[in-house]
């Protein structure tokens, strides 16, 4: 067949009841949705309220930790405040972040499926989300909790007088919701691929998801248990983690990593999709080694679960159980490591182009390589050692949750954007934000990575006057993180009513949600398609793509 | 003001081996972060949108083994480094036999220090230079960690059980004691400092310490007056295990098994007494679980060490 592009025909034209958007307008049709695409616009917006509440937190300590004294602020308050960016950030922001909105939005879409398996617990598990966070906001106005997010025994079931019970709760709650979604996502692929999307042409996207929905529903329960034993025993006094009693307190650190472990792959996995995605219609060729990006999710995933012991080096556990989970964590970074250089190797005789998802992608690649790679030093128990419970802990978290979650979930706003509003927001500013963003997160944490290895020890309100230089500069750049996190709901939120009409197909890409129309309508597509295609036909086979041009190849739906 | 520092002191043998793995790590990953970085930029360029140049396939071939290769490629580093590093912990696991042994109790917020002749101080501790330290640690409330970033040591400090570390100072000076697991509202005022001296000085400064009793001393007054000597102790008439020679002695339970004498299992016994009876011996011993407290436990200890009629029982 010749390579002459295919005139792009939409499947669906916009139907004169019109899209979800106008499907109703009062806020009870919005409450009372059950279609994916208006819940995903409910977590946006929770997940979004949570996240500035997460970072009015932590702007205050990055203020405070100007000077070594700690002026402003109590030490009880600092340790609440760390408290509240963490839990918020991790189960309020981080966990439902990608999934719950992106996820939702787009996986039928992406399969074309006119929703997801089960709508009704969809709306119920942002119930939960919601009952969760308002639980923990709870704990907040009551006076805070000092535990950490980590709520290590027996300082949280014996000692702190804080509102501990309250936001366990809250995120027990929650965790509900991560069950119900990752149960609903695998239901969802499994029953409602549309025909001819076999399993081998799932957009790397939907991939993505299966694998984070199956970390949810194995490790969750395992969270929702540990938590329970808190309450037993700072609640009924069941000796469970005090060793007066027989308890062991390690015990708690083992159930706790069991679970959050795995979590920080529920927020990796997901980006990882979104990223490849981005890159692969942005450099206009066919992901590099599909079936290898498939196995390296699965496995990040699987090997995912058995390697929480190296939180726990210096606590106290066997050190030959230390041996297996330090070898366990070096194998885990490697199917990470191919992730990376086939993302890379997808440029490679591509026709690049760096629209704002792009420049999101680009950066994340670059940050999450830095974050990577510095979990190898974590896995190697000697520098973990001199590093554990240190800022480079902390820079290396943020590096994978922070530059590499977050600049993901950024790429994936600014890519479907057009998708989700039928809008396009001004480029130039998305650009900016984007570079800002990328600096502005390497001036705040890469001091941190020689705070660390210096000795400076986290969860720390006064420190030596010596590291000084270095929390300056953090906090300096934490300032320019901020303006840029400011820029785009300014200039998205614009855009919805002044941005120009965005079309159905305007990054010309394959996949099937840029097959209807933009955007959608109420279900998703009026005929249902078919699939014929591997995914990222974005040029024939043997030809690279076409320079200078935007039109896709064949989109899922074109036979080749 | 000093000048600004990039990296901290070396000041113990384990800090050099832990740094001469950082170096390798960072060595390694460096190369691999550096090369892939430089190939997203090269990439991005050369083949940015406008660019004349070649676009068509690789051969497949080379995809495949390309793929193969970098998995491989990978997993035998992330193999080799998880041997090497490991191999060096191992080494460095357990403490010389001759180490100074020092007690430490953690509890909120401070570090108390007891030495062998009983000289105590708080949030300071001082060390000779170049001899193996070992120090036994435990905590009275939550858990604690222990931490001098110029040795590049770090041990969670736990309740109920005893934490052990060492270390060997190379050089003298004073180094910052950190504890780095959040125990509570003065987390980060939980701080102090390590004094490495030259052995005469340290024997010097030990000596000028005022003198309370020694460990071993307060361990035999708390074993009268907790009442241990009436069952346990050699004149006794009651039938009750004799202690001489406990430590490192195996030691038969009622329940069938059998285990070794040591801390942990006299914490055991004195703790939760019926359910370490010793076959052969009533079951009468009450549990002194909220009496004795972690820092008297250790002093019972010593007491019995010195009972112990072999060398090696005195000094475990």
């Amino acid at each position: 067949m010749s390579g002459a592009t295919i005139l792009v025909r939409p499947l669906t034209p916009v139907p004169e009841s019109g899209n979800y958007l106008t499907a109703g307008r009062t806020i009870w049709s919005w409450l009372t949705s059950t279609d994916h695409k208006r819940i995903a616009i409910l977590y946006a917006i929770s997940i979004t309220v949570f996240f500035f509440i997460g970072a009015a937190a932590i702007a205050v300590i990055r203020f405070e930790l100007l000077t070594p004294t700690g002026q402003y602020i109590s030490d009880d308050t600092y340790n609440k405040l760390f408290t509240l960016h963490g839990v918020v950030m991790v189960w309020f922001f981080l966990i439902p972040s990608i999934p719950n909105t992106f996820g939702n939005f787009l996986l039928p879409l992406m399969i074309g499926a006119p929703d997801v398996a089960f709508p009704r617990l969809n709306l119920f598990s942002w119930y939960l989300n919601i009952a969760g966070g308002l639980f923990t906001l709870y704990a907040v106005i009551a006076g805070g909790v000092d535990t950490g997010w980590t709520f290590y025994t027996p300082f949280s079931t014996m000692f702190s007088n804080s509102h501990v019970l309250a936001a366990a709760a809250g995120v027990f709650v929650a965790g509900f919701s991560s069950i119900a979604t990752g149960v609903n996502f695998i239901a969802t692929i499994h029953m409602l691929r549309t025909e001819g999307m076999s399993w081998m042409r799932l957009p790397l996207f939907v991939w993505s998801l299966y694998a984070t929905s199956l970390v949810l529903i194995l490790a969750t329960p395992v969270l929702a248990v540990t938590l329970l034993l808190i309450v037993a025993e700072r609640w009924l006094g069941l000796p469970i983690f005090d060793p007066a009693h027989g308890g062991d307190p390690l015990l708690f650190q083992h159930l706790f990593w069991f679970y959050s472990h795995p979590a920080v792959y529920i927020m990796i996995l997901p980006a990882m999709g979104v990223v490849t995605e981005v890159i692969t219609c942005f450099a206009r060729r066919r992901v590099f080694g599909y079936d290898f990006m498939v196995y390296a999710l699965v496995a990040i995933a699987g090997i995912g679960f058995f390697v929480w012991g190296h939180h726990m080096f210096v606590s106290g556990q066997s050190p030959y159980a230390s041996l297996v989970f330090s070898f366990l964590s070096f194998v885990v970074a490697v199917p990470s490591a191919i992730k990376v250089f086939n993302w890379t190797a997808t440029l490679y005789r591509g026709s690049v182009s760096f629209e704002a998802p792009m420049l999101y992608a680009l950066g994340f690649i670059g940050l999450f390589a830095i974050g990577g790679s510095t979990g190898l030093f974590l896995a190697s128990i000697p520098v973990d050692i001199q590093v554990h419970d240190t800022y480079f802990v902390i820079a290396h978290f943020h590096y994978i949750m922070v530059g590499g979650s977050v600049s993901a979930f950024f790429a994936a706003l600014h890519y479907w954007w057009p998708k989700i509003t039928g809008k396009l927001y001004d480029e130039a500013w998305a650009r900016f934000a984007a570079i800002l963003m990328f600096f502005g997160f390497n001036f705040t944490f890469f001091p941190q990575f020689v705070l660390g290895y210096l000795g400076n020890p986290r969860r720390y309100h006064v420190y030596p006057p010596q590291f000084q230089v270095f929390h300056v500069m953090s906090s300096t750049g934490a300032s320019v993180l901020a303006a840029a996190y400011l820029l785009p709901p300014i200039y998205l939120i614009w855009s919805m009513r002044w941005g120009r009409a965005a079309g159905d197909n305007p990054w010309g890409a394959t996949g099937l949600e840029w097959r209807t129309s933009s955007p959608p309508p109420l279900h998703n597509f009026l005929n249902p398609p078919k699939v014929e295609q591997q995914p990222y036909a974005y040029h024939p086979e043997g030809r690279g793509p076409v320079p200078g041009s935007r039109t896709p190849y064949r989109t899922q739906d074109q036979p080749s | 003001m000093d000048a600004l520092d990039f990296f901290p002191e070396a000041a113990s043998t384990q800090a050099t081996s832990t740094d001469f793995i950082l170096f390798v790590l960072i060595g390694f990953t460096g190369i691999v972060v550096l090369s892939v970085l430089s190939l997203l930029v090269i990439f991005s360029i050369r083949f940015r949108r406008h660019s004349a140049v070649r676009r068509d396939d690789p051969p497949e071939w080379m995809k495949r083994d390309l793929e193969i290769g970098w998995s491989s490629a990978g997993l035998f580093l992330a193999l080799f480094l998880a041997w090497w590093t490991s191999a060096t912990e191992l080494s460095a696991l357990i403490a010389p036999k001759n180490a100074l042994e020092i007690h430490v109790v953690a509890k909120q917020w401070m570090w108390k220090v007891q030495h062998q002749n009983g000289a105590r101080e708080i949030n300071v501790l001082h060390v000779p230079v170049d001899e193996p330290v070992r120090l036994i640690m435990t905590s009275q409330d939550v858990i604690h960690s222990f931490f001098v970033p110029e040795f590049r040591v770090k041990q969670d400090v736990l309740p109920g059980r005893d934490s052990r570390t060492w270390f060997q100072a190379t050089k003298t000076g004073t180094f910052h004691l950190f504890c780095t697991q959040l125990c509570g509202t003065e987390h980060a005022r939980m701080t102090g400092e390590v004094v490495v001296m030259s052995g005469p000085d340290f024997a010097h400064w030990l000596t000028s310490q005022p003198v309370s009793d020694d460990l071993t001393r307060e361990g035999e007054a708390l074993f009268r007056s907790l009442g241990c000597s009436g069952c346990h102790d050699a004149a006794s008439r009651v039938q009750a295990p004799a202690l001489a020679g406990f430590f490192g002695s195996e030691v038969r339970l009622a329940n069938g098994t059998s285990v070794t004498g040591s801390d942990e299992l006299l914490r055991d016994i004195v703790l939760h007494p019926r359910e370490h009876s010793v076959a052969g011996y009533p079951s009468v011993m009450p549990s002194y679980a909220g009496i004795v407290g972690d820092e008297e436990l250790l002093r019972i200890s010593r007491y019995i060490h010195s009972l112990s009629p072999s060398p090696e029982g005195k000094q475990p």
